[in-house]
């Protein structure tokens, strides 16, 4: 960061002048940070994710204290699993943090009597030794305060930088600070913040219990977890972030580590601005933005039409088997103009050369033939393996939060003919499967009647569900009485 | 400060403290050992010592108190104790009532500790003294290498609040000794003394506290995550400070 300053600062500067030729004020890129002078005294706002502070707008470079307290404190980090993290401010990602270029702020941090370990705060946005990790480096029941001048606008990470440095971060403990330049960021609708992180437990994933860090999988990158907000479903369901149709939304997303770096993608969305690594690059109409462990990125878009957004790491495993996975739930109107929903449904058959439409019942009652339950088992787990794995997992077990168990399933072995349905015509909105609530959607399955049945006789069949053996003749019936 | 804590220890009830808390000690046989600092031309020798079985109690630094009582909360130096030192105690000279009588003393300095050890005739460990028995488990004298060896120890640093329970609730070593790891933090004679430079690497700055890379360059075993927390906790610390899981326990030289 100071080679940055003193030697790299001219070549920047033209860079940015080349790219933001037309408009963009970047004056204050001129102004020598270190010169700014302070006006007044103001207490930090400290927000919990996925809020954000307000902006800075236009107010004058301040001194800016801000408090943080380091919490360990066991929390849950997936249905049934609960993971001790070490904690700024009592979440993972710690309290967010927004200053001006220019403040001087004056950071105390505090060390919980009850936590067992010394902690101490690297912040990237500190030029300084060690981020001031060496200034605050503090021992349980004790407080270290010391301050910086915040010189380079952008979005930074910090976090703890305490041996076994590698450990720290695993526990949760990073958070991004904000650094606005002189008159704030553009004015946008919503604003949030997000931080993905990777942990690594003792049990492998979804195994239930308090989990302990484990060190080895760790040293081999071979993550249990990848989540954003520090646990499984922290942006899913009620929790899942909102804006309306027409507005912009700034997304602060960082990566906290230890290891993975994240492929930062919001499916049915394009980025419209990326500031590229938190810095001032800004990159244009993007789908997929990198962002390294250590680092992060500022997003914008203008969210054009209704619906759940889905936030991911495109490295897709990740998102529907280790958590990594978010909504972004957006009301409104429908603009058919720029997305229709289906128009259409087709057979496609690829020795006719055009698409058919839809055959009716009887088409699909002359194949029907009584299968034994051993048969329709087996079709029905190709079936399952092809159409439903991808959301309802290996064992049925879905994913926390974003879609429902069919496991040992109260909802599923309730009613068989609603089970139907929902295969046959897809399901929307609020249930409670085993006790937990779902809000998501599933599509319409494009499957025979006979298909419906033999993917469900397996589905009944499996995971400790009742055994119902089901029948062709039951979709059918279950059809026309929908 | 020496003398003066020696003078401080021929009080009034000195004899009848000593007598009264002289816990059990085990023979510790020394040898050499290559600590989580040095290299393996970097052997470190400890002598012969006697180590206490268990951390010191809390009835037992009661006693203490009584027999001192400069130690008191109420009368303790504040150069040599922070605010916080027994801030769990209900007074001056009872516990609180969360406290078990029979868990291990903390929220004391390293002043207190070591008067404390000189009251009666003892010292506080080493640092090496200190790591060189506790490498043990309950069969290996040197166990570093084995898996549940640092898996038990880093299990504990995520487990909250066991600064309450009591004095041999962990295992006993292969020296015999109880609660090394599991309890509390302890104290040690030279617990600020943390050097990652030694005479043969003068190149590496002095600054002892195991920042980021700093922490990488000087240890042999960067997989001893759990003797880098120790370290880390002992670079944290002041001799006044005192913790809610910061206690410590006395040795002494075999041929005293």
């Amino acid at each position: 960061m100071k080679i940055l300053n003193t030697t790299g600062a001219i070549a920047l500067f033209a860079t940015s002048l080349l790219l933001t030729s037309c408009g963009n004020d970047n004056a204050q890129s001129k102004v020598d940070a270190s010169t700014i002078k302070v006006t007044g005294t103001m207490e930090a706002e400290l927000t919990s994710p996925p809020f954000v502070p307000a902006p800075v707008g236009d107010r004058d470079a301040k001194k800016l204290i801000v408090n943080m307290e380091i919490l360990e404190e066991e929390g849950t980090m997936a249905d049934g699993v609960t993971y001790v993290y070490w904690t700024f401010g009592g979440t993972v990602p710690g309290s967010f943090i927004r200053t001006r270029v220019g403040d001087e702020v004056e950071f105390t941090l505090s060390n919980h009597p009850e936590n067992k370990l010394p902690h101490n705060i690297d912040l990237h946005a500190v030029t300084g030794p060690g981020g001031g990790a060496a200034s605050s480096f503090v021992a349980p029941g004790h407080s270290k305060t010391f301050s910086f001048k915040t010189l380079n606008p952008g979005l930074y990470v910090y976090h703890c930088a305490t041996a076994p440095v590698g450990m720290h971060i695993a526990n949760g403990m990073y958070g991004l600070i904000l650094v606005e330049p002189k008159g704030g960021l553009p004015k946008v609708d919503k604003e949030y913040y997000i931080m993905q992180g990777d942990f690594y437990t003792k049990g492998e994933n979804g195994e239930p219990g308090l989990q302990t860090f484990d060190m080895k999988k760790a040293v081999d990158e071979d993550a249990d977890y990848v989540v954003f907000n520090g646990k499984v479903g922290a942006l899913t369901g009620d929790n899942a972030i909102t804006a309306n149709v027409g507005e912009t939304v700034r997304l602060y997303v960082g990566n906290g580590g230890p290891n993975l770096t994240s492929s930062f993608h919001v499916i049915g969305e394009i980025f419209d601005n990326v500031h590229v690594e938190g810095g001032d690059l800004i990159n244009k109409n993007v789908q997929t933005t990198s962002i390294p462990a250590g680092g992060a990125a500022i997003v914008e878009f203008k969210v054009d039409v209704p619906g759940t957004f889905i936030i991911v790491d495109h490295a897709i495993f990740r998102a529907f088997n280790k958590g990594a996975l978010g909504m972004l739930k957006v009301k409104g109107s429908e603009k058919a103009n720029l997305y229709s929903g289906v128009i259409q449904e087709g057979i496609y058959n690829p020795e006719g050369s055009t698409l058919q439409s839809m055959p009716g019942e009887e088409v699909v009652e002359t194949k029907t033939q009584n299968k034994t339950l051993a048969e329709s088992i087996a079709s029905g787990k190709l079936i399952y393996t092809n159409t439903c794995f991808a959301c309802h997992q290996a064992n049925g077990e879905g994913i926390a939060s974003a879609f429902p168990p069919l496991a040992e399933s109260d909802y599923l072995n309730a009613d068989l003919e609603r089970s139907i349905n929902i295969v046959l015509h897809g399901k929307t909105g609020k249930i409670t499967v085993n006790g937990k609530k779902y809000n998501s959607v599933m599509t319409k399955q494009t499957l025979t009647n006979e298909e419906v049945a033999d993917v469900l006789t397996y589905v009944y069949n499996s995971w400790g569900n009742n055994k119902t053996h089901v029948k062709v003749s039951d979709v059918i019936n279950a059809n026309s009485g929908h | 400060m020496k003398t003066t804590i020696r003078l401080a220890c021929i009080a009034l009830f000195a004899l009848s403290f000593q007598a009264a808390s002289q816990s059990n000690m085990v023979f510790i046989k020394g040898g050499s050992y290559t600590p989580l600092y040095g290299r393996d031309s970097m052997q470190v020798a400890i002598e012969d010592f006697y180590m206490d079985t268990y951390p010191v109690t809390n009835e037992a630094y009661v006693a203490f108190i009584q027999a001192y009582p400069e130690w008191k909360r109420s009368r303790v130096i504040k150069l040599f104790a922070d605010g916080n030192y027994l801030r769990k105690w209900a007074t001056d000279k009872t516990l609180g009532t969360e406290q078990s009588a029979t868990a291990a003393i903390t929220g004391i300095s390293w002043f207190a500790a070591n008067a404390y050890c000189e009251c009666q005739g003892k010292r506080l460990p080493s640092i090496d003294e200190w790591e060189y028995v506790a490498m043990a488990n309950e069969s290996l004298p040197d166990a570093r290498f084995t898996e549940n060896y640092n898996a038990y120890i880093l299990s504990w640093y995520e487990k909250p609040h066991t600064s309450n329970n009591d004095v041999g609730s962990t295992f006993k070593n292969y020296w015999g000794v109880y609660d090394l790891h599991g309890l509390v933090w302890e104290w040690t004679s030279d617990f600020n003394s943390v050097l990652i430079s030694g005479e043969s690497r003068k190149d590496v700055d002095n600054d002892a506290n195991l920042f980021c890379g700093k922490a990488a360059i000087g240890a042999n075993d960067l997989m001893n995550y759990a003797a880098f927390m120790r370290y880390a906790i002992r670079s944290s610390l002041k001799a006044r400070y005192t913790m809610n899981n910061l206690g410590f326990r006395c040795v002494k030289n075999a041929n005293d």
